[in-house]
């Protein structure tokens, strides 16, 4: 349940709106630490549950902060820019901005962003975007114009998207908006109108956007009061031509239409944004939480001093202006649960508490599971068919006789044409014909396999095991662990005898085709560290002697056993490489019934479910010694699931036990005379 | 340090007996553990778990049922329908007495302590009073059709529940009579059994029966109506024990699956008052029958067919989070099977009814660390002696020159003597042993095997001067007045002037055998005695405590020596602190007076006087040679403590000469292989 917490005043000092109001908020790369930016000279740097600042710095009378100061979370310098054209680099112990590190660039800045993962990106006024570090290399260096005259940028925001960057940035021309995507991986700029579709006459006032994995969902809320959703894809079909994307209703009338000013939208996270502005139009301002998902209001709070129409969102705070004081709402959303419901979950009250945030990840909204996501898709699919009532007909026709007779290439082609067309309601039962018509073609022909389109397909995320049967079996023939994986990641309804399948063909693939394939591999980013863990080893003294063999056996019990020595010892390594870390957690985190799955597991040999039950074994160590029960990576296996397999670890005992057995017979006897050195 | 063979010995074919009982006293945080075999432990749990006495085992006389009484005595009871009570200062039986009802298959004691029931065979609960030097009969309850196999009292101790074949009795303890009779569901996972047998009632405050049976069913009765209130059905095998603390707000049973599940009364809601039995925790630590679970205030204690006595502390009773919030798991005793004839090479273990006599092989090779030596003689089994009668041995010793073997049972002293002819061996009975030789519990020959000493379970200890195939009483060092405490531990000086002896609480006595006298008394530790020996030259006394510490004392100047002092001022390292089985044996490398070599079940030690002691900072074990490290960083790092953990579980380990070690290992998955094969349970994917 999304809840508001009490607020608190940041910033003492009294700011005022406009050009010498606040500026801008941004991470630094402590947690808790926030870069504010007051319009006009000055930056400061909060620590928010403390309330109090912790540092200060100012540009010199008679130069102007044109652009919120950020942190480079690669070297933890600060960087802000003054006079449009000047950078200034400096840290935490310089004093003055004066005498700090200065680079005068050729063209006008627009904004410098920055986040975790990345060096921060320059996005100047006329639309070009370079690296820091490129630009600090030659700091004169032409900047290109990409806008066209009286093209201005608007709004701007960075996402990571599988560990590479991506910018989207809005401009306006004469009441039309348009959307820029700049990728760095591809280092391609694709522009897309914003289509406004009925509502010709709204004004857009304020955009916000997450990122989807292929899409930026782009919400922006208009003059009239209504949210609106647009997808824009990261990777553009033809990066040469303009396109139009239409923008559908989310939300209507979360604010007063024609309201005049303090009016913001803010992403919180997959179902929720944070709506700044007058509910009706008479009422005071209103920060509101709205989930979309169900459309409902979840909470407000009066902000009867009034708003600038700012809103920042880091963590678990929301920062805005209040009156003239900048002031932070700390924002929970807690996930429902049966504990919850049942009224089991405590809540702590203690105010000395401090919860850490953490930060959205955009990329975790995928790993919520499958259900959830399927009634979401289609609940827009229905809120978009009221007002989308003219679409044009599918080229489905078109599409089908393609897959009949052409090559893999025209299919392509034709598919992307048909992707790009907005989507109907029976839009998932197309997508499951067109799979089903290529499979078709690949039985009768089994050298035509289209991967390229088939990963498409499965990438619309509507499609489910039981509309395309068929699919993961050539797939597993086909020994394509990259589509198995996405398979795995996006069907809820896979029959366990697959997963078993795919299970035991993650298990038996050999290294050397595994590092060929691509696989993502978020779920298993930085999950060892091999440096550490040689350490950890090594300075490991196991002073007794049952608790390393022995205990092995009771994974509830580990939990409760303090001694550390158990644990360090079996945690060496990740016991696979990561790639095949990661398909084994997409099995891991597919769904299955226990009592289907058991009579397909006799069928894996041996020696790979040992290897399994190594890999299970270490995912639950590292599970017990991570006191907050999460793994590194963004969505690996959650320490539930761990648990279920853990009943597994019986069975890891007795084949452990076989081996020792073995082992011993082999080279154990029962006298010997052996040599002995004691150092 | 230096460079040595190691006869690495793993043919003491030795498996430990079944738990059979186990019984917690609060009082003195000691736990008495009965085994099939008859044998009675006793356990201090202050002292680091030590194992400070026991009783030998007796064929006929297998234990169901111990508990203890007030003023911390200990009564068993068992098939010969025999009721027992231990004396522990003497370490002997005080007295057995027939409750005349056939085997005795249950026992507890009242509530304040001063009562005794048994169920036995007949069906019949007798009640007997506890007077203080014997019990007596009192009375006999109302005789129910079938054998009694669970008995408790209720807090008051007004009624008791007694669990039987199919049903549960209630019965008024004033009157002797029944109350109610709870009939158990034979069913078993809908499948009738031909019987139910109620392993064990615990009967609580609230008027709550709680009953185990072998149907694997946890239920709760309502003693006032006799109804069934609650059940849990845990196991597809029997339930056979159970454990319920103090406070009554946890309990704890064990499974014939190995699986010991742990109850506790929680609140349902967070702040109501209400509350309710909720299965907390399994644990899974035996591979056998859990025949018997006891509840301490901090830990849960379990033992059965699998031999290990399981005490796993209970995280949330635990205030400081210590070593000892580890799990505990005590396979081997505490005290040595193994003696050694160091000029023969002969290696003699003792088993609870015969001994073996081993000579070790021979290699003519020579290699470099790790290797395995080919042999040029493999390893002698050159004598198997059997005791005559019931009775399990106490102790036995070879002498050092390899020639006379002594071994004791309750009742009866062997000696025999050993003469070898080339490869052949015979063995002659030294015979008409003079009656006070009767029990000993400890036997020791002096180095040049000339002496014999014998601690017996009075307290007296007795000098023997052996002949060729005769002997003669020297002396008996009478116990010091008023105390009856027995010796359990002996040394002697190599030259044979001086005797050490330890009981379990009182300090170490040494007394001067050249003029047959006590020479002094090393002061009282807080901490039982585990080992000790004396020195060559020095005539310094090595002690070692059950809490890892060791001490030595200098003999002739009757005070702790410099090092001594130094290491007690300076600490042990944490680590070493930390071990969880006591030091069971102490030698000495004859050429080399600096070095102290001693051993638990994980790791031997030798300890160089000459280097610095370590201190927390320095890695104490250090597994891997030194690659490649210069002199100087190898002189920077070296401290005293010398360990090696190759050999484990170590039950013996010697010096045979200045470059010979001998290690007797006692794999676990060698006495696993030995157990009878656990039940049956259905595993993931079989």
């Amino acid at each position: 349940m999304a809840a508001l917490e009490e607020e608190f005043t940041l910033s003492t000092v009294p700011l005022g709106a406009g050009p010498n109001g606040l500026l801008g908020v941004e991470q630094s790369d402590k947690t808790d630490q926030f870069l504010v930016t007051h319009g006009g000279r000055t930056v400061i740097l909060y620590k928010v549950s403390d309330q109090k600042p912790l540092g200060s710095w100012s540009v010199k009378q008679g130069q102007i902060i044109t652009c919120p100061a950020v942190c480079n979370f690669q070297t933890g310098e600060f960087i802000v820019v003054h006079d449009n054209k000047v950078l200034r680099i400096w840290n935490t112990e310089d004093v003055n901005l004066d005498k700090v590190f200065k680079a005068t660039l050729s063209a006008e800045i627009y904004r410098i962003h920055s986040i975790q993962g990345t060096e921060p990106l320059v996005l100047f006024k006329e639309g070009a975007v370079r690296g820091l570090e490129a630009l600090l290399a030659e700091p004169q260096q032409k900047i290109e114009t990409v806008l066209s005259d009286d093209e201005v940028i608007k709004w701007t925001k960075v996402f990571m998207v599988f560990r590479h960057p991506v910018l989207i940035f809005i401009t306006e021309k004469h009441g039309n908006h348009f959307a820029y995507i700049q990728t760095f991986s591809s280092r391609t700029l694709s522009k897309y109108t914003l289509f406004h579709g009925q509502e010709e006459k709204s004004v857009i006032q304020n955009f916000t956007a997450s990122v989807d994995r292929k899409f930026i969902s782009l919400m922006s809320l208009s003059s009239d009061g209504c949210v609106y959703e647009t997808s824009i894809p990261i990777h553009p079909r033809d990066p040469d031509e303009n396109q139009r994307v239409v923008r559908s209703l989310l939300l209507k009338t979360v604010v007063a239409g024609n309201a005049r000013s303090g009016v913001a939208l803010t992403v919180l996270d997959q179902d929720h944004v944070a709506v700044l502005g007058p509910p009706l139009p008479a009422s005071k301002e209103c920060l509101s939480i709205w989930n979309t998902k169900f459309q409902t209001l979840q909470t407000s709070r009066e902000l009867p001093q009034g708003t600038s129409g700012q809103l920042w969102y880091f963590g678990e705070n929301l920062f805005m202006l209040h009156g003239k004081f900048l002031t932070v709402i700390p924002y929970k959303c807690e996930v429902s649960s049966l504990a919850g419901a049942l009224g089991k979950l405590k809540h702590s009250q203690d105010p000395g508490t401090h919860t850490v945030p953490h930060f959205v990840n955009w990329e975790t909204s995928r790993g919520y599971g499958f259900g959830s996501q399927n009634s979401e898709q289609s609940k827009r699919i229905l809120r978009r068919r009221k007002i989308e009532v003219n679409v044009p007909p599918p080229a489905f026709e078109q599409l089908l006789s393609t897959i009949k007779k052409d090559s893999e290439k025209d299919i392509e082609v034709e598919l992307c044409k048909f992707l790009a067309v907005k989507r109907t309601p029976d839009f998932h039962t197309i997508v499951g014909d067109i799979v089903l018509e290529l499979l078709g073609r690949h039985t009768t022909e089994p050298s035509f396999y289209p991967r390229n389109s088939l990963m498409q397909l499965i990438q619309t995320h509507v499609l489910s095991y039981s509309l395309c049967p068929g699919l993961m079996e050539a797939a597993l023939e086909k020994t394509d662990v990259q589509m198995l994986q996405l398979c795995l990641q996006q069907f809820p309804d896979i029959p366990e005898s697959i997963t078993c399948a795919c299970l035991k063909l993650f298990l038996s693939i050999s290294d050397d085709s595994l590092q060929e394939t691509e696989i993502n591999m978020e779920s298993v980013s930085d999950c060892s560290d091999p440096v550490q863990e040689k350490m950890d080893e090594q300075t490991e003294i196991l002073q007794n002697g049952f608790n390393a063999d022995e205990q092995n056996c009771d994974s509830c019990d580990r939990k409760l056993n303090q001694k550390p020595q158990d644990a360090a010892e079996e945690t060496t390594s990740c016991p696979v490489v990561p790639k095949r870390a990661a398909l084994l957690n997409a099995i891991l985190h597919s769904a299955y019934s226990e009592m289907f799955l058991l009579p397909h597991l006799k069928d894996i040999p041996a020696q790979h479910v040992t290897l399994f039950l190594q890999y299970l074994y270490f995912l639950y160590l590292k599970c017990s010694e991570n006191a907050t029960m999460t793994l590194p990576g963004l969505h690996p296996p959650t320490l539930n699931q761990i648990c279920i397999c853990s009943e597994l670890n019986k069975i890891e005992v007795s084949f452990r036990e076989l081996q020792k057995l073995n082992q011993e017979k082999n080279n154990r006897e029962l006298y010997s005379i052996e040599v002995l050195e004691l150092f | 340090m230096g460079e040595f063979k190691v006869h690495r010995v793993r043919f003491f074919n030795y498996v430990p007996s079944g738990i059979r009982c186990v019984a917690y006293n609060n009082q003195s945080n000691r736990l008495a553990v009965s085994r099939t075999d008859g044998t009675v432990e006793i356990y201090n749990l202050s002292a680091n778990y030590f194992q400070e006495k026991f009783f030998p085992g007796h064929e006929s006389r297998a234990t169901e049922a111990l508990c203890w009484a007030k003023g911390q005595r200990l009564f068993s009871g068992g098939l010969n329908g025999e009721i027992i009570e231990y004396d522990l200062q003497a370490l002997n039986i005080k007295y057995a007495m027939d409750a005349f009802g056939g085997p005795i298959w249950s026992m507890a004691v009242s509530p304040c302590g001063s009562q005794l029931l048994v169920g036995c065979e007949d069906g019949s609960v007798k009640l007997f009073q506890i007077t203080p030097d014997k019990i007596q009969f009192e009375r006999n309850f109302d005789r129910q059709k079938s054998r009694i196999l669970s008995l408790s009292w209720h807090p008051s101790g007004t009624h008791i529940a007694a669990g039987s074949i199919d049903y549960i009795s209630v019965f008024d303890v004033k009157s002797g009579s029944a109350v109610h009779k709870m009939l158990v569901d034979r069913q078993y996972m809908g499948v009738s059994k031909r019987k139910c047998i109620i392993w064990g009632v615990a009967f609580l405050s609230d008027g709550t029966v709680i009953s185990v049976d072998s149907a694997g069913k946890v239920q709760f009765w309502d003693s006032a109506t006799g109804t069934l209130v609650k059940n849990h059905l845990i196991a597809n095998a029997d339930v056979q024990s159970i454990a319920v603390s103090d406070q009554e707000d946890s309990f704890v049973v064990g499974t014939a699956e190995g699986t010991v599940f742990h109850f506790q009364l929680v609140s349902v809601t967070s702040n109501s008052s209400e509350k309710q039995w909720v299965r907390t925790k399994p644990f899974q630590h035996h591979t056998h029958d859990v025949r018997a679970v006891a509840h301490s205030p901090t830990a849960l204690i379990s033992g059965g067919t699998d031999t290990h006595l399981v005490i796993r502390p209970l995280m949330e009773k635990v205030e400081v989070k210590n070593y000892d919030a580890a799990l505990r798991k005590i396979t081997f005793p505490h005290r040595r099977l193994i003696s050694c004839s160091k000029k023969r090479h002969l290696l003699l273990f003792q088993f609870a009814h015969h001994l073996e006599l081993w000579r070790l092989g021979s290699t003519v090779a020579t290699g470099k660390n790790g290797d395995t030596l080919p042999l040029s003689k493999d390893a002698d089994h050159l004598l198997h002696l059997k005791t005559k009668g019931p009775e399990n041995i106490i102790c036995s010793c070879i002498s050092p020159c390899g020639s006379w073997i002594a071994y004791s049972t309750t009742s009866r002293f062997f000696l025999y003597r050993l003469n070898y002819e080339h490869d052949n061996i015979s063995l002659q009975r030294v015979s008409k042993m003079p009656a006070f030789l009767r029990s000993a519990l400890q036997i020791l020959f002096s180095e040049d095997s000339t002496k014999l000493f014998v601690a017996s379970n009075q307290g007296s200890l007795h000098i023997i001067r052996l002949l060729e195939g005769s002997f003669k009483h020297l002396h008996t060092f009478q116990p010091q007045s008023g105390t009856v405490e027995s010796m359990c531990l002996l040394a002697i000086s190599p030259d044979g002037n001086w005797l050490a002896a330890s009981g379990t609480s009182a300090g170490v006595h040494v007394y001067n055998i050249k003029h047959l006298k006590l020479h002094c008394t090393v002061p009282a530790y807080n901490f039982p005695v585990t080992a000790l020996a004396i020195a060559p030259n020095t005539n310094n006394l090595v002690i070692a405590h059950s809490d890892q510490q060791v001490f030595e004392y200098s003999i002739p100047d009757k005070q702790y020596t410099e090092w001594s002092r130094t290491i007690q001022k300076q600490g042990f390292h944490y680590l070493w602190l930390q071990r969880d089985t006591p030091i069971t044996h102490i030698s000495f490398h004859p050429k080399r007076p600096m070095h102290i070599l001693l051993h638990d079940a994980y790791m031997f030690c030798i300890i160089d006087k000459s280097l610095p002691l370590p201190n927390d900072k320095t890695l104490l074990y250090n597994p891997l040679p030194p690659t490649n490290e210069s002199d100087v960083i190898r002189r920077r790092t070296a401290h005293a403590f010398k360990i090696s953990k190759i050999y484990k579980p170590l039950l013996f380990m010697d010096l045979l000469d200045e470059r010979t070690l001998v290690a007797v290992e006692r794999p676990l998955d060698d006495i696993i292989a030995q157990l009878p094969p656990p039940i049956k349970k259905k595993k993931f994917g079989t």
